[in-house]
Protein backbone atom coordinates (compact mmCIF):
# COMPACT_ATOMS: atom_id res chain seq x y z
CA UNK A 1 0.00 0.00 0.00
CA UNK A 2 2.58 2.26 0.87
CA UNK A 3 4.36 1.72 -2.69
CA UNK A 4 0.98 2.82 -3.73
CA UNK A 5 1.16 6.10 -2.42
CA UNK A 6 4.93 7.03 -2.95
CA UNK A 7 4.08 5.85 -6.42
CA UNK A 8 0.93 8.18 -6.70
CA UNK A 9 3.16 11.17 -5.13
CA UNK A 10 6.01 10.52 -7.67
CA UNK A 11 3.10 10.44 -10.00
CA UNK A 12 1.71 14.48 -8.82
CA UNK A 13 5.32 15.65 -8.78
CA UNK A 14 5.60 14.57 -12.21
CA UNK A 15 2.86 16.31 -13.20
CA UNK A 16 3.15 19.36 -10.86
CA UNK A 17 6.89 20.29 -12.15
CA UNK A 18 5.79 19.39 -16.30
CA UNK A 19 8.39 16.61 -16.58
CA UNK A 20 9.67 16.83 -19.84
CA UNK A 21 9.82 13.13 -20.65
CA UNK A 22 5.69 13.22 -20.05
CA UNK A 23 4.88 16.11 -21.81
CA UNK A 24 6.22 14.80 -25.03
CA UNK A 25 4.55 11.44 -24.20
CA UNK A 26 1.02 13.11 -23.72
CA UNK A 27 1.84 15.64 -26.99
CA UNK A 28 2.35 12.58 -29.38
CA UNK A 29 -0.77 11.38 -27.47
CA UNK A 30 -3.16 13.90 -28.12
CA UNK A 31 -1.40 14.30 -31.85
CA UNK A 32 -2.00 10.50 -32.76
CA UNK A 33 -5.37 10.24 -31.15
CA UNK A 34 -7.35 13.43 -32.73
CA UNK A 35 -5.71 13.29 -36.00
CA UNK A 36 -6.98 10.06 -36.16
CA UNK A 37 -10.28 10.63 -34.71
CA UNK A 38 -10.71 13.46 -37.31
CA UNK A 39 -9.96 11.08 -40.02
CA UNK A 40 -12.46 8.78 -38.65
CA UNK A 41 -14.97 11.01 -38.78
CA UNK A 42 -14.83 12.68 -42.09
CA UNK A 43 -15.05 9.12 -43.44
CA UNK A 44 -16.89 7.58 -41.12
CA UNK A 45 -19.92 10.44 -40.41
CA UNK A 46 -20.84 10.22 -44.34
CA UNK A 47 -20.51 6.50 -44.57
CA UNK A 48 -22.83 6.53 -41.71
CA UNK A 49 -25.18 9.24 -42.28
CA UNK A 50 -25.43 8.09 -46.40
CA UNK A 51 -26.27 4.24 -44.72
CA UNK A 52 -28.89 5.70 -42.65
CA UNK A 53 -30.63 7.97 -45.76
CA UNK A 54 -30.11 6.14 -48.66
CA UNK A 55 -31.56 2.85 -49.98
CA UNK A 56 -29.19 1.04 -52.34
CA UNK A 57 -28.19 -2.46 -53.13
CA UNK A 58 -25.97 -3.80 -49.91
CA UNK A 59 -27.52 -1.17 -47.68
CA UNK A 60 -28.17 -4.01 -44.94
CA UNK A 61 -25.29 -5.80 -45.12
CA UNK A 62 -22.64 -2.59 -45.19
CA UNK A 63 -25.09 -1.72 -41.79
CA UNK A 64 -24.43 -5.52 -40.44
CA UNK A 65 -21.00 -4.95 -41.45
CA UNK A 66 -20.09 -1.68 -39.90
CA UNK A 67 -21.78 -3.15 -36.55
CA UNK A 68 -19.79 -6.49 -36.68
CA UNK A 69 -15.88 -3.73 -37.23
CA UNK A 70 -16.98 -1.82 -33.87
CA UNK A 71 -15.49 -4.65 -32.46
CA UNK A 72 -12.47 -5.19 -34.77
CA UNK A 73 -10.01 -6.81 -31.88
CA UNK A 74 -6.97 -4.09 -31.67
CA UNK A 75 -4.38 -6.75 -32.40
CA UNK A 76 -5.49 -7.60 -35.97
CA UNK A 77 -6.11 -4.30 -36.92
CA UNK A 78 -2.42 -3.78 -35.87
CA UNK A 79 -0.97 -6.69 -37.59
CA UNK A 80 -2.73 -5.98 -40.86
CA UNK A 81 -1.17 -2.63 -40.80
CA UNK A 82 1.84 -4.03 -40.08
CA UNK A 83 1.63 -6.16 -42.87
CA UNK A 84 1.04 -3.67 -45.28
CA UNK A 85 3.21 -0.98 -44.09
CA UNK A 86 6.27 -3.10 -43.77
CA UNK A 87 9.21 -3.37 -46.30
CA UNK A 88 7.26 -6.51 -48.07
CA UNK A 89 3.76 -4.91 -48.01
CA UNK A 90 2.39 -2.80 -50.42
CA UNK A 91 2.69 0.40 -48.58
CA UNK A 92 6.21 -0.47 -47.89
CA UNK A 93 8.01 1.97 -49.90
CA UNK A 94 6.34 5.02 -47.72
CA UNK A 95 8.70 4.03 -45.16
CA UNK A 96 5.93 4.43 -42.77
CA UNK A 97 6.60 1.58 -39.97
CA UNK A 98 6.97 2.82 -36.41
CA UNK A 99 6.65 6.46 -37.14
CA UNK A 100 3.38 8.42 -35.86
CA UNK A 101 1.85 8.15 -39.17
CA UNK A 102 1.67 4.16 -39.28
CA UNK A 103 0.07 4.93 -35.65
CA UNK A 104 -2.56 6.91 -37.27
CA UNK A 105 -3.71 4.93 -39.71
CA UNK A 106 -3.92 1.55 -37.34
CA UNK A 107 -6.37 4.40 -34.85
CA UNK A 108 -8.53 5.35 -38.36
CA UNK A 109 -8.99 1.72 -39.17
CA UNK A 110 -9.89 1.05 -35.19
CA UNK A 111 -12.00 4.03 -35.18
CA UNK A 112 -13.84 4.18 -38.64
CA UNK A 113 -16.13 1.64 -38.26
CA UNK A 114 -17.21 2.71 -34.84
CA UNK A 115 -17.97 6.36 -36.11
CA UNK A 116 -20.17 4.84 -39.31
CA UNK A 117 -21.79 2.55 -36.98
CA UNK A 118 -23.01 5.10 -34.46
CA UNK A 119 -23.71 7.94 -36.78
CA UNK A 120 -26.02 5.59 -39.10
CA UNK A 121 -28.06 4.78 -35.35
CA UNK A 122 -28.30 8.42 -34.95
CA UNK A 123 -28.94 9.59 -38.43
CA UNK A 124 -31.62 6.98 -39.26
CA UNK A 125 -33.99 8.69 -36.61
CA UNK A 126 -33.24 11.83 -37.75
CA UNK A 127 -34.03 10.66 -41.05
CA UNK A 128 -37.15 9.12 -40.42
CA UNK A 129 -38.12 12.19 -39.16
CA UNK A 130 -37.14 14.71 -42.04
CA UNK A 131 -37.25 11.85 -44.56
CA UNK A 132 -40.95 13.18 -46.17
CA UNK A 133 -40.47 16.81 -45.35
CA UNK A 134 -36.95 16.63 -47.12
CA UNK A 135 -38.89 14.66 -50.11
CA UNK A 136 -41.79 17.46 -49.97
CA UNK A 137 -39.32 20.15 -50.41
CA UNK A 138 -37.16 18.59 -53.05
CA UNK A 139 -34.12 18.32 -51.47
CA UNK A 140 -31.30 16.96 -53.05
CA UNK A 141 -29.09 13.75 -52.30
CA UNK A 142 -26.09 15.64 -50.95
CA UNK A 143 -28.03 18.81 -49.23
CA UNK A 144 -30.16 15.91 -47.61
CA UNK A 145 -26.65 14.63 -45.84
CA UNK A 146 -25.10 18.00 -45.16
CA UNK A 147 -28.43 18.79 -43.44
CA UNK A 148 -28.68 15.12 -41.07
CA UNK A 149 -25.18 15.43 -40.20
CA UNK A 150 -25.48 19.57 -39.55
CA UNK A 151 -28.78 19.11 -37.55
CA UNK A 152 -27.30 15.83 -35.90
CA UNK A 153 -24.42 17.62 -35.10
CA UNK A 154 -24.70 17.76 -31.04
CA UNK A 155 -25.55 14.12 -30.54
CA UNK A 156 -22.55 13.18 -33.32
CA UNK A 157 -20.05 14.71 -31.35
CA UNK A 158 -20.95 11.76 -28.77
CA UNK A 159 -20.05 9.95 -31.20
CA UNK A 160 -16.84 11.30 -32.21
CA UNK A 161 -16.23 10.39 -27.89
CA UNK A 162 -16.95 7.38 -28.55
CA UNK A 163 -14.30 7.10 -31.56
CA UNK A 164 -11.67 9.42 -29.31
CA UNK A 165 -12.35 6.96 -25.94
CA UNK A 166 -11.55 4.00 -28.31
CA UNK A 167 -8.45 5.43 -29.74
CA UNK A 168 -6.67 7.17 -26.60
CA UNK A 169 -7.09 4.14 -24.58
CA UNK A 170 -5.80 2.16 -27.74
CA UNK A 171 -2.30 0.29 -27.03
CA UNK A 172 -2.32 -3.04 -28.70
CA UNK A 173 -2.18 -1.77 -32.64
CA UNK A 174 -0.35 0.91 -31.50
CA UNK A 175 2.58 -0.84 -29.99
CA UNK A 176 3.10 -3.14 -33.40
CA UNK A 177 2.75 -0.52 -35.88
CA UNK A 178 4.88 2.53 -33.51
CA UNK A 179 7.39 -0.23 -31.90
CA UNK A 180 6.80 1.60 -28.67
CA UNK A 181 10.28 3.81 -29.67
CA UNK A 182 11.32 6.51 -27.11
CA UNK A 183 10.74 10.04 -28.13
CA UNK A 184 9.33 8.93 -31.96
CA UNK A 185 6.31 6.69 -30.96
CA UNK A 186 5.96 6.47 -27.16
CA UNK A 187 2.26 7.43 -26.24
CA UNK A 188 0.72 7.16 -22.90
CA UNK A 189 -0.77 3.73 -23.41
CA UNK A 190 2.18 2.00 -24.58
CA UNK A 191 4.02 3.54 -22.35
CA UNK A 192 2.07 2.48 -19.25
CA UNK A 193 2.66 -0.69 -20.33
CA UNK A 194 6.06 -0.72 -20.36
CA UNK A 195 7.17 1.09 -17.29
CA UNK A 196 4.77 -1.32 -15.31
CA UNK A 197 6.55 -4.48 -16.96
CA UNK A 198 9.93 -2.39 -15.55
CA UNK A 199 8.00 -1.82 -12.02
CA UNK A 200 8.77 1.65 -12.92
CA UNK A 201 5.29 2.27 -11.61
CA UNK A 202 5.45 6.01 -11.28
CA UNK A 203 5.46 7.00 -14.58
CA UNK A 204 2.73 4.92 -14.79
CA UNK A 205 0.47 5.64 -12.61
CA UNK A 206 1.24 9.21 -13.69
CA UNK A 207 0.08 8.56 -17.24
CA UNK A 208 -2.48 6.50 -15.64
CA UNK A 209 -3.93 9.41 -13.67
CA UNK A 210 -3.74 11.84 -16.64
CA UNK A 211 -5.45 9.57 -19.51
CA UNK A 212 -8.51 9.68 -17.03
CA UNK A 213 -8.17 13.23 -16.42
CA UNK A 214 -8.13 13.90 -20.20
CA UNK A 215 -10.99 11.34 -20.68
CA UNK A 216 -12.99 13.10 -18.21
CA UNK A 217 -12.21 16.77 -19.20
CA UNK A 218 -13.38 15.57 -22.94
CA UNK A 219 -16.35 13.74 -21.40
CA UNK A 220 -17.69 16.55 -19.38
CA UNK A 221 -17.12 19.08 -22.44
CA UNK A 222 -18.64 17.21 -24.81
CA UNK A 223 -21.94 16.51 -22.49
CA UNK A 224 -22.33 20.04 -21.43
CA UNK A 225 -22.06 21.15 -24.60
CA UNK A 226 -25.06 18.86 -25.54
CA UNK A 227 -26.90 19.46 -22.57
CA UNK A 228 -26.55 23.32 -23.45
CA UNK A 229 -27.78 22.16 -27.17
CA UNK A 230 -30.62 20.23 -25.62
CA UNK A 231 -31.79 23.23 -23.35
CA UNK A 232 -31.85 25.05 -26.75
CA UNK A 233 -33.49 22.57 -28.97
CA UNK A 234 -30.81 22.49 -31.00
CA UNK A 235 -30.15 18.62 -30.49
CA UNK B 1 -63.84 11.70 -63.44
CA UNK B 2 -65.38 13.76 -60.84
CA UNK B 3 -64.58 17.24 -62.55
CA UNK B 4 -64.98 20.26 -59.61
CA UNK B 5 -66.09 23.42 -62.13
CA UNK B 6 -68.66 24.60 -60.91
CA UNK B 7 -70.46 23.91 -64.49
CA UNK B 8 -70.71 20.19 -63.89
CA UNK B 9 -71.65 20.62 -60.03
CA UNK B 10 -73.95 23.15 -59.93
CA UNK B 11 -74.10 26.85 -58.50
CA UNK B 12 -70.94 29.08 -59.18
CA UNK B 13 -71.68 31.71 -57.03
CA UNK B 14 -68.69 30.32 -54.34
CA UNK B 15 -66.03 30.77 -56.73
CA UNK B 16 -67.47 32.57 -59.84
CA UNK B 17 -63.79 33.85 -60.67
CA UNK B 18 -62.84 30.41 -60.83
CA UNK B 19 -65.67 29.50 -63.19
CA UNK B 20 -63.33 28.62 -66.18
CA UNK B 21 -60.12 27.93 -64.39
CA UNK B 22 -58.16 25.50 -66.23
CA UNK B 23 -57.40 22.12 -63.97
CA UNK B 24 -53.52 22.33 -62.69
CA UNK B 25 -53.83 19.04 -61.00
CA UNK B 26 -55.71 16.18 -63.14
CA UNK B 27 -56.17 12.65 -60.70
CA UNK B 28 -57.65 9.95 -62.93
CA UNK B 29 -58.89 6.20 -61.63
CA UNK B 30 -55.88 6.47 -58.73
CA UNK B 31 -55.89 3.31 -56.92
CA UNK B 32 -53.48 2.67 -53.60
CA UNK B 33 -53.28 -0.63 -51.49
CA UNK B 34 -51.40 -1.24 -48.73
CA UNK B 35 -51.35 -5.16 -47.05
CA UNK B 36 -53.87 -6.09 -49.36
CA UNK B 37 -56.39 -3.45 -48.19
CA UNK B 38 -57.75 -0.86 -50.66
CA UNK B 39 -56.90 2.37 -49.40
CA UNK B 40 -57.85 4.44 -52.25
CA UNK B 41 -59.96 2.91 -55.42
CA UNK B 42 -60.36 4.39 -58.29
CA UNK B 43 -60.05 8.28 -57.43
CA UNK B 44 -60.44 11.21 -60.08
CA UNK B 45 -60.95 14.51 -59.75
CA UNK B 46 -59.79 17.95 -61.28
CA UNK B 47 -57.88 20.59 -58.91
CA UNK B 48 -58.23 24.28 -60.77
CA UNK B 49 -55.67 26.33 -60.91
CA UNK B 50 -56.36 29.12 -58.30
CA UNK B 51 -59.06 27.48 -56.45
CA UNK B 52 -58.95 26.41 -52.76
CA UNK B 53 -59.87 22.58 -52.47
CA UNK B 54 -61.16 20.85 -49.50
CA UNK B 55 -60.55 17.40 -48.60
CA UNK B 56 -62.80 16.02 -46.10
CA UNK B 57 -64.33 12.62 -44.89
CA UNK B 58 -63.77 10.51 -41.38
CA UNK B 59 -60.65 9.42 -40.11
CA UNK B 60 -59.30 6.42 -42.50
CA UNK B 61 -60.90 7.79 -45.49
CA UNK B 62 -57.50 8.63 -47.28
CA UNK B 63 -57.65 12.26 -47.36
CA UNK B 64 -53.80 12.66 -46.03
CA UNK B 65 -53.02 9.63 -48.81
CA UNK B 66 -55.00 10.94 -51.43
CA UNK B 67 -53.05 14.39 -50.79
CA UNK B 68 -49.39 12.94 -50.62
CA UNK B 69 -50.25 11.16 -53.77
CA UNK B 70 -51.12 14.42 -55.35
CA UNK B 71 -48.06 15.84 -54.04
CA UNK B 72 -45.91 12.96 -55.62
CA UNK B 73 -44.65 11.60 -52.01
CA UNK B 74 -45.75 7.85 -52.65
CA UNK B 75 -46.47 6.19 -56.27
CA UNK B 76 -50.07 4.91 -56.83
CA UNK B 77 -50.58 1.29 -58.10
CA UNK B 78 -52.93 2.43 -60.74
CA UNK B 79 -53.97 5.41 -62.30
CA UNK B 80 -52.65 8.75 -62.85
CA UNK B 81 -51.46 11.93 -61.87
CA UNK B 82 -51.06 14.99 -64.39
CA UNK B 83 -49.21 18.29 -63.66
CA UNK B 84 -50.64 20.99 -66.37
CA UNK B 85 -51.86 18.48 -68.87
CA UNK B 86 -48.43 16.52 -68.37
CA UNK B 87 -47.81 13.32 -66.76
CA UNK B 88 -46.23 14.54 -63.17
CA UNK B 89 -42.63 14.28 -63.27
CA UNK B 90 -40.88 14.63 -60.02
CA UNK B 91 -39.97 18.10 -61.76
CA UNK B 92 -43.40 19.60 -61.00
CA UNK B 93 -42.78 19.18 -57.37
CA UNK B 94 -40.17 22.38 -57.77
CA UNK B 95 -44.06 24.14 -58.31
CA UNK B 96 -45.44 22.37 -55.00
CA UNK B 97 -45.41 22.84 -51.72
CA UNK B 98 -46.55 20.26 -48.29
CA UNK B 99 -47.52 21.54 -44.90
CA UNK B 100 -47.77 18.33 -42.69
CA UNK B 101 -49.75 18.32 -39.72
CA UNK B 102 -47.41 18.34 -37.52
CA UNK B 103 -44.34 20.67 -38.20
CA UNK B 104 -41.13 19.37 -39.42
CA UNK B 105 -38.53 21.95 -38.37
CA UNK B 106 -34.78 21.76 -38.94
CA UNK B 107 -32.85 21.76 -35.65
CA UNK B 108 -31.82 25.55 -36.23
CA UNK B 109 -33.32 29.11 -35.93
CA UNK B 110 -36.17 30.23 -37.78
CA UNK B 111 -34.12 32.22 -40.28
CA UNK B 112 -31.92 29.05 -41.19
CA UNK B 113 -35.36 26.82 -41.81
CA UNK B 114 -36.23 29.17 -44.08
CA UNK B 115 -32.56 30.18 -45.41
CA UNK B 116 -32.69 26.21 -45.93
CA UNK B 117 -35.71 26.05 -47.92
CA UNK B 118 -35.05 28.77 -50.11
CA UNK B 119 -31.37 27.50 -50.52
CA UNK B 120 -32.76 24.12 -52.39
CA UNK B 121 -34.41 26.66 -54.37
CA UNK B 122 -31.71 28.30 -55.48
CA UNK B 123 -31.75 31.54 -53.77
CA UNK B 124 -28.21 32.96 -52.52
CA UNK B 125 -26.79 35.93 -50.75
CA UNK B 126 -28.84 39.29 -50.03
CA UNK B 127 -32.03 38.35 -52.16
CA UNK B 128 -32.44 35.30 -49.99
CA UNK B 129 -32.05 37.19 -46.45
CA UNK B 130 -34.25 39.71 -48.15
CA UNK B 131 -37.19 37.38 -48.80
CA UNK B 132 -36.98 35.49 -45.52
CA UNK B 133 -37.31 38.58 -43.53
CA UNK B 134 -40.05 39.83 -45.53
CA UNK B 135 -41.72 36.20 -45.58
CA UNK B 136 -40.96 36.67 -41.52
CA UNK B 137 -42.52 40.18 -41.39
CA UNK B 138 -45.79 38.81 -43.62
CA UNK B 139 -45.95 36.08 -41.18
CA UNK B 140 -46.02 38.50 -38.26
CA UNK B 141 -42.87 36.47 -36.97
CA UNK B 142 -39.92 38.57 -37.42
CA UNK B 143 -39.38 38.86 -33.91
CA UNK B 144 -38.71 35.58 -32.88
CA UNK B 145 -36.13 35.24 -36.29
CA UNK B 146 -33.15 34.43 -34.13
CA UNK B 147 -34.97 31.83 -31.69
CA UNK B 148 -34.35 28.13 -32.31
CA UNK B 149 -37.45 27.35 -34.62
CA UNK B 150 -38.14 24.26 -32.31
CA UNK B 151 -38.76 26.15 -28.81
CA UNK B 152 -41.94 27.82 -30.75
CA UNK B 153 -45.28 27.02 -29.49
CA UNK B 154 -47.44 24.42 -31.73
CA UNK B 155 -48.90 27.13 -33.54
CA UNK B 156 -45.49 29.02 -33.71
CA UNK B 157 -44.11 26.22 -35.21
CA UNK B 158 -47.34 25.76 -37.79
CA UNK B 159 -47.22 29.15 -39.01
CA UNK B 160 -43.35 29.16 -39.69
CA UNK B 161 -44.08 25.77 -41.40
CA UNK B 162 -46.78 27.22 -43.50
CA UNK B 163 -44.40 30.52 -44.45
CA UNK B 164 -41.54 28.20 -44.99
CA UNK B 165 -44.08 26.47 -47.42
CA UNK B 166 -44.78 29.71 -49.35
CA UNK B 167 -41.59 30.96 -49.16
CA UNK B 168 -40.62 29.27 -52.44
CA UNK B 169 -43.09 30.59 -54.48
CA UNK B 170 -45.27 27.67 -55.22
CA UNK B 171 -47.87 27.15 -57.78
CA UNK B 172 -50.06 24.62 -55.57
CA UNK B 173 -50.03 24.03 -51.79
CA UNK B 174 -50.98 21.16 -50.36
CA UNK B 175 -51.88 21.23 -46.61
CA UNK B 176 -52.61 18.28 -44.03
CA UNK B 177 -54.97 19.20 -41.50
CA UNK B 178 -52.50 22.21 -40.33
CA UNK B 179 -54.78 23.24 -37.50
CA UNK B 180 -55.30 20.30 -35.48
CA UNK B 181 -54.71 20.72 -32.32
CA UNK B 182 -53.94 24.38 -32.26
CA UNK B 183 -56.31 27.14 -30.56
CA UNK B 184 -58.80 29.54 -32.27
CA UNK B 185 -56.03 32.26 -32.63
CA UNK B 186 -53.45 30.36 -34.21
CA UNK B 187 -56.13 28.93 -36.33
CA UNK B 188 -56.89 32.31 -37.62
CA UNK B 189 -53.82 33.29 -37.83
CA UNK B 190 -52.71 29.91 -40.07
CA UNK B 191 -56.19 30.53 -42.47
CA UNK B 192 -55.47 34.35 -42.85
CA UNK B 193 -51.98 33.07 -44.35
CA UNK B 194 -54.11 30.28 -46.64
CA UNK B 195 -55.93 33.44 -47.90
CA UNK B 196 -53.34 35.51 -48.39
CA UNK B 197 -51.53 33.26 -50.54
CA UNK B 198 -54.87 32.15 -52.48
CA UNK B 199 -55.39 35.78 -53.30
CA UNK B 200 -52.13 36.04 -54.68
CA UNK B 201 -53.06 33.01 -56.85
CA UNK B 202 -51.73 29.80 -55.18
CA UNK B 203 -53.73 26.77 -55.77
CA UNK B 204 -54.76 25.56 -52.16
CA UNK B 205 -55.22 21.94 -51.78
CA UNK B 206 -56.35 21.42 -47.78
CA UNK B 207 -57.28 18.14 -45.87
CA UNK B 208 -59.50 19.05 -42.75
CA UNK B 209 -62.26 17.78 -40.48
CA UNK B 210 -63.67 21.44 -39.41
CA UNK B 211 -66.95 22.59 -41.19
CA UNK B 212 -66.29 25.64 -39.97
CA UNK B 213 -62.87 25.76 -41.35
CA UNK B 214 -64.70 24.25 -44.62
CA UNK B 215 -67.63 27.53 -44.96
CA UNK B 216 -64.24 29.73 -44.50
CA UNK B 217 -61.86 28.67 -46.94
CA UNK B 218 -63.51 26.38 -48.79
CA UNK B 219 -64.37 26.93 -52.69
CA UNK B 220 -64.22 23.30 -53.65
CA UNK B 221 -64.79 20.01 -51.63
CA UNK B 222 -64.04 16.68 -52.07
CA UNK B 223 -65.41 14.36 -49.50
CA UNK B 224 -64.05 10.54 -49.35
CA UNK B 225 -65.61 7.88 -47.66
CA UNK B 226 -63.91 4.19 -47.67
CA UNK B 227 -61.27 5.75 -49.82
CA UNK B 228 -63.99 6.72 -52.67
CA UNK B 229 -65.29 10.07 -53.78
CA UNK B 230 -68.39 10.21 -52.03
CA UNK B 231 -69.24 13.88 -53.44
CA UNK B 232 -67.72 17.14 -55.42
CA UNK B 233 -68.58 20.25 -56.38
CA UNK B 234 -68.82 23.55 -54.55
CA UNK B 235 -67.76 23.63 -50.76
CA UNK B 236 -70.86 25.85 -49.84
CA UNK B 237 -73.40 23.27 -51.80
CA UNK B 238 -72.34 20.39 -50.74
CA UNK B 239 -72.03 21.78 -46.88
CA UNK B 240 -75.52 23.20 -47.31
CA UNK B 241 -77.32 20.58 -49.70
CA UNK B 242 -75.38 17.27 -49.59
CA UNK B 243 -76.72 14.79 -51.76
CA UNK B 244 -75.09 11.80 -50.86
CA UNK B 245 -75.29 9.48 -47.72
CA UNK B 246 -71.92 10.12 -45.54
CA UNK B 247 -72.25 14.13 -46.72
CA UNK B 248 -75.56 14.35 -45.26
CA UNK B 249 -74.74 12.57 -41.96
CA UNK B 250 -71.06 14.45 -41.23
CA UNK B 251 -72.99 17.45 -42.06
CA UNK B 252 -75.20 16.48 -39.52
CA UNK B 253 -72.89 15.72 -36.85
CA UNK B 254 -74.75 11.89 -37.08
CA UNK B 255 -72.03 9.02 -37.27
CA UNK B 256 -71.86 7.42 -40.22
CA UNK B 257 -70.41 3.33 -40.45
CA UNK B 258 -71.28 2.75 -43.74
CA UNK B 259 -73.44 1.92 -46.23
CA UNK B 260 -73.20 -2.06 -45.39
CA UNK B 261 -73.55 -1.20 -41.58
CA UNK B 262 -76.08 1.75 -41.60
CA UNK B 263 -75.59 5.19 -40.13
Amino acid sequence: MDSFWSALLEALHLVITLDSDLLEIIGLSMQVTITAVSIACLIGLPIGAAVAAFRFPGRTFLAVLLNAMMGLPPVVVGLLVYLTLSASGPLGPLGLLYTPTAMIIAQTVLVTPIVAALTRQVIEDLNTEYAEQFASMGVRAADRLAALLWDGRYALMTVALAGFGRAIAEVGAVIIVGGNINHVTRVMTTTIALETSKGNLQLALALGFILLVIAFAVNAAVMALRASAVRTAYA
Amino acid sequence: MRDLSPETEGSMSTAPHLAHSPPILTVQDLTFSAQKTVLLNAVSLNIREGSRTLIMGPNGAGKSLLLRLMHGLIKPDAGTITWKGRANASEARRFQSMVFQRPVLLRRSVFANLSFALGVHGLRGKLKADKIRAALHDAGLAHLETRPARVLSGGQQQRLSLVRALATDPEILFLDEPTANLDPASTSAIEQLIMKASARGVTIVLVTHDQGQAKRLGEDLVFLQDGEVAETGPAQTILTAPQSEPVKAWVDGRIYLGSKAGY
